[in-house]
């Protein structure tokens, strides 16, 4: 069973129907693909957000994403694994990051997108700084990310 | 060894990347961090809250018990937020 794995950090949108075509090309042993896609906010907590701009570490960050895709490959019976994570400035509205799992059936495949999501979110060299009408700031991590993580963990 | 600086840690610092040579008795990363926190106000600043701070040898997470010997690139960076 083969899994291709495609990782990409970029300034550029992405065309999530064209990633998904790319993924089940020419595979007839595909039964699923979950797509989620982050889309950038135009306001938290009544606060306007003008932009968000976003950091990485490079190489780190490819590598980290690498990590977890292998252990998401190593959990379920994945059959096609795509990462996409923007960088740079975003404006509401625009996309952040897509996750593509593919597999025979769905459970494994929305299994894997979550864990993937969860992963990206607390693990992943990645750090947002919050543009509004009151001034710029980096975003703060929320507890309620790391929790999420703990589902994974549990036996 | 190269170290790298992300996000408010950078900003804080004012340089992205430097080559730093702390002495053998830094054998850690707390202990870098501590070093580090000694060599101006915007160190002092950028490592205020030792516990916050996050680090990576090498391109992976470590944890502030973590030995420095032989690494190559050290970053230092608050928690992630992105996804």
């Amino acid at each position: 069973m083969s899994c291709p794995v495609t990782i990409r950090i970029q300034n550029a949108d992405f065309d999530i129907a064209r990633e998904i075509a790319a993924l089940t090309a020419s595979r007839t042993d595909i039964g699923a693909v979950v797509s989620f896609s982050g889309i950038c906010r135009g306001d938290k907590q009544d606060a306007k957000i003008a932009a968000l701009t976003l950091e990485h570490y490079p190489g780190m960050a490819e590598e980290e994403i690498g990590r977890h895709v292998d252990e998401a490959v190593a959990r379920w019976p994945l059959h096609g694994v795509t990462v996409i994570h923007r960088v740079g400035r975003l404006t509401p509205g625009e996309n952040i990051v897509l996750v593509l799992t593919a597999s025979v059936h769905r459970q494994a495949a929305f299994q894997a997108a979550e864990f993937l999501m969860d992963y990206l979110k607390t693990s992943a060299p990645f750090w947002k700084k919050e543009e509004s009408p009151i001034g710029t700031g980096w975003v703060e991590a929320h507890a309620r990310d790391d929790q999420a993580l703990e589902r994974w963990t549990k036996s | 060894m190269k170290v790298k600086y992300f996000a408010w840690v950078r900003e804080r610092v004012g340089k992205a990347e430097e080559t730093i040579e702390p002495p053998a008795s830094v054998r850690t990363v707390e202990d870098l961090i501590a070093w580090l926190s000694g060599r101006g106000e915007t160190y002092a600043h950028a490592f205020e809250t030792p516990k916050v701070i996050r680090a990576a040898i090498d391109h992976a997470h470590v944890r502030p018990d973590a030995a420095i010997a032989g690494a190559r690139e050290i970053a230092f960076f608050p928690p992630m937020t992105g996804g």
